[in-house]
């Protein structure tokens, strides 16, 4: 430390940091009268906005018939190899269908890969964050628990379509 | 031999080959839909455009002979640019549809848009709609909107398989392919049009929409439906043989398989009645017994009859490898009674693959040894000895005996003591003392000897509960690196199985023989030295298209 020299000495007033006491008490004070950033969790819940990477969840459209044709492009994507996928042959005109979707949450990091290369925007992530499983076997998520009706996903999509 | 000049490179040729075949023999690979190297010429995709100096116009590399001193460009801009905008015109009315299609991630025209294409279409219009999923045969759907009519499937059928039955029907964007008035595409081969299809119109029934190509892994086998020997590739997923595709091989079955060698061949393997652990018969019933105590149980009750009231049959459907150690042991066990069943089916031949003997390795049983000593029965004999009480005990391997006729049925009642080795329940295990579970085709390490007298290698594909696909150098797709115990996707069956050989080694380690082997090939390392057929080989030498081995061919082997 010998060699080097300060920049720039303190003067008096800074030598005494009460300005900069006074300043920092504003501050506090100021947010003293602010609104409250603190949530009442569980009794008050963060609404993530679209944005927001929750759980991935299927897209169900309003015929009750999921989006998803079991491409397997989600599963291969997925780097933590959480998904997968059966497909099936169905008489809809979309031809293919999964007969077992499933993903395993304790591997999925909601990295948000499967929906980005989903071709038919079936997949999507959801404002759904909260997570509890007792079991392994209960935290691997089927058909049943991945489909979500197309209401609920507006939100999404449209910021899929604005963004993506 | 003469020369032309392929990007730079200096190429020799034979008199009459086309470019695309010189280049291809050279390493250097041209785009192509239509053209197939054992099919006859086209020329009607274009995708082969080529640049040759002084000609006025871009040729097709498919049907343009090279010639000495040619100067060919595959990569100029010229050509580049052509091969984009057919490209352009193929896509026109293919749909985009590869997330339900079965090709996509083998399909060539997936590949080449990814290659030369321009990324974005400039049709605006309505593309062309057709037929889709259409049965064409018992075992092909058609989708009309996929295909790009390179004519493949209709020059094999033709060509190959003999059977003229398909054909284009209309003209321009509106062309499709059907199968003649009346006629369905039945022919014993038409799964093969499934592999040449360049693009996903053409798919087998048995396989859509059963896995992604990527997720599968591929092992180099050999089709057990005949003594043809097919060579294949063995697809499997989550320890479950999905699909079997043939695999080139020149010498024996070119490009090609049969449907019946494709679709029934590898069922067994994954089916409910496999025989999984071994079994012993108490009080009238097959009860599951350790490993252990089956052997222990099996090598007392040998000990118990003389040589000559024992008879062993062999398989035509087993290995060299568990053949020669079955024979090893039963000579070691001073049995001579020794023979192994032929698997027949009179007329059920043609000229282009299918051969009568239905069994895998007849050849290979027989040069292994599989057959009489001195003064031993042979199978007709074993058959006479137990209806006259000589024989009483009955050592068979992976052969169901008791399916051979009503005698074969009425008389094994009559032996004390039956030792099966089978893969499946069938007829014999029924009625079996002792049951062994062998393992298939698909989850052992082997050879088998075709009519030809040529052997070649199986290899493990499927896992067995002793087997662990890192270890015992099994091909692995990316599930089987990277999943563990509690992914659903990796907790296929393993069998409780093991190859016939493994099974002989156990027992002679508690008769006390001399026979001691850790691999199949250290088998087969010992019949390459104790048998002139055989001599100077090993698996490295047989390697992934099999080798020719020195013996006289008789007429109709």
């Amino acid at each position: 430390m010998s060699g080097q020299k300060r920049e720039k000495d303190l003067n008096i007033f800074e030598k005494l940091y009460i300005p900069e006491i006074a300043k920092g008490m504003a501050l506090t004070l100021r947010n003293m009268f602010r609104p409250n950033v603190t949530l009442q969790y569980p009794e008050e819940r963060f609404e993530p906005s679209a944005s927001y990477r929750g759980r991935p969840v299927l897209v169900q459209e309003n015929n009750g018939i999921e989006r998803c044709v079991a491409c397997g492009l989600c599963s291969r994507v997925c780097p933590a190899l959480a998904i997968e996928v059966q497909a099936s042959e169905t008489e809809l005109e979309k031809e293919r269908y999964p007969v077992k979707f499933e993903i395993n949450m304790l591997r999925c990091i909601f990295c948000g890969f499967c929906e980005e290369v989903c071709p038919e925007e079936a997949i999507v992530m959801s404002k759904d964050y909260e997570l509890v499983f007792k079991n392994r076997n209960d935290a691997i998520f089927g058909k049943e628990k991945l489909l979500v009706p197309v209401e609920k996903l507006k939100d999404r999509l449209e910021f899929l379509r604005k963004f993506k | 031999m003469p020369t032309f000049t392929v990007d730079g490179k200096q190429i020799e040729f034979k008199q009459g080959q086309t470019i695309i075949e010189a280049a291809r023999f050279a390493g250097i690979e041209i785009p192509h839909f239509c053209w197939h190297p054992s099919l006859s010429i086209s020329g009607n995709c274009r995708i082969c455009l080529v640049e040759i100096e002084k000609m006025p116009k871009l040729a097709i590399s498919c049907s343009t002979y090279a010639t000495e001193g040619m100067v060919v460009h595959t990569h100029s801009q010229k050509t580049v640019e052509a091969r984009n905008a057919v490209m352009e015109f193929i896509l026109i009315n293919h749909p985009l549809d590869c997330p339900i299609c079965d090709e996509a991630g083998e399909c060539k025209l997936q590949e080449y848009a990814y290659d030369n294409g321009k990324g974005e279409s400039r049709f605006e219009e309505i593309k062309n709609r057709k037929e889709k999923r259409v049965q064409l045969g018992p075992r092909i759907k058609f989708d009309g909107e996929r295909c790009i009519s390179c004519s493949r499937c209709i020059r094999f059928s033709e060509e190959i398989a003999k059977k003229n039955q398909l054909t284009f029907v209309q003209r321009g964007d509106k062309v499709t392919i059907t199968t003649f008035p009346g006629e369905s595409f039945d022919n014993p081969y038409t799964l093969n049009t499934t592999d040449i299809c360049p693009v996903g119109a053409l798919t087998n029934q048995d396989f859509r929409f059963k896995s992604r190509v990527w997720e599968m892994s591929k092992t180099d086998s050999v089709c057990v439906g005949c003594s043809r020997g097919c060579n294949t590739e063995v697809w499997v997923r989550n320890n479950e043989i999905l699909r079997l595709t043939p695999r080139y091989n020149e010498d024996v079955n070119n490009y090609w398989m049969c449907d019946k060698g494709r679709l029934e061949t590898f069922k067994n393997v994954n089916a409910g009645n496999r025989i999984d652990g071994t079994y012993i018969r108490r009080e009238g019933q097959l009860q599951k017994v350790s490993w252990s105590e089956a052997l222990n149980v099996t090598a007392k009750s040998l000990k118990d009859y003389k040589s000559n009231e024992i008879a062993f049959i062999g398989s035509a459907y087993a290995t060299c490898e568990d053949n020669y150690s079955f024979v090893k042991f039963a000579k070691s066990l001073g049995v001579s009674n020794l023979d192994y069943a032929n698997h027949i089916l009179q007329g059920d031949q043609d000229d282009i693959l299918i051969r009568e003997d239905k069994a895998p390795n007849s050849l290979g049983a027989e040069l292994v040894g599989v057959q009489p000593g001195v003064s031993g029965m042979n199978i007709s004999a074993i058959l006479k000895g137990i209806k006259e009480g000589k024989i009483k005990a009955l050592y068979v391997m992976e052969e169901d005996i008791v399916s051979f006729s009503e005698e074969w049925e009425q008389v094994i009642s009559k032996l004390d003591l039956l030792i099966v080795h089978a893969t499946n329940e069938n007829k014999t295990t029924a009625l079996a003392d002792i049951v062994f579970p062998a393992s298939t085709f698909a989850e052992k390490y082997g050879t088998y000897v075709n009519f030809q007298g040529r052997v070649q290698r199986i290899r493990p594909a499927v896992a067995t509960e002793e087997m662990d696909r890192a270890i015992d150098g099994m091909e692995m797709s990316r599930w089987d690196k990277f999943g563990t115990e509690f992914d659903r996707w990796k907790q296929g069956h393993k069998f409780d199985s093991k190859p016939s050989w493994k099974i002989f080694m156990a027992l002679s380690q508690i008769l006390g023989f001399k026979m001691k082997f850790n691999m199949a090939e250290e088998i087969f390392s010992e019949i390459a030295s104790s048998n002139s057929a055989f001599k100077g080989l090993d698996y490295d030498v047989v390697g992934n298209h099999g080798t020719q081995l020195k013996i006289k061919q008789t007429a109709n082997a």
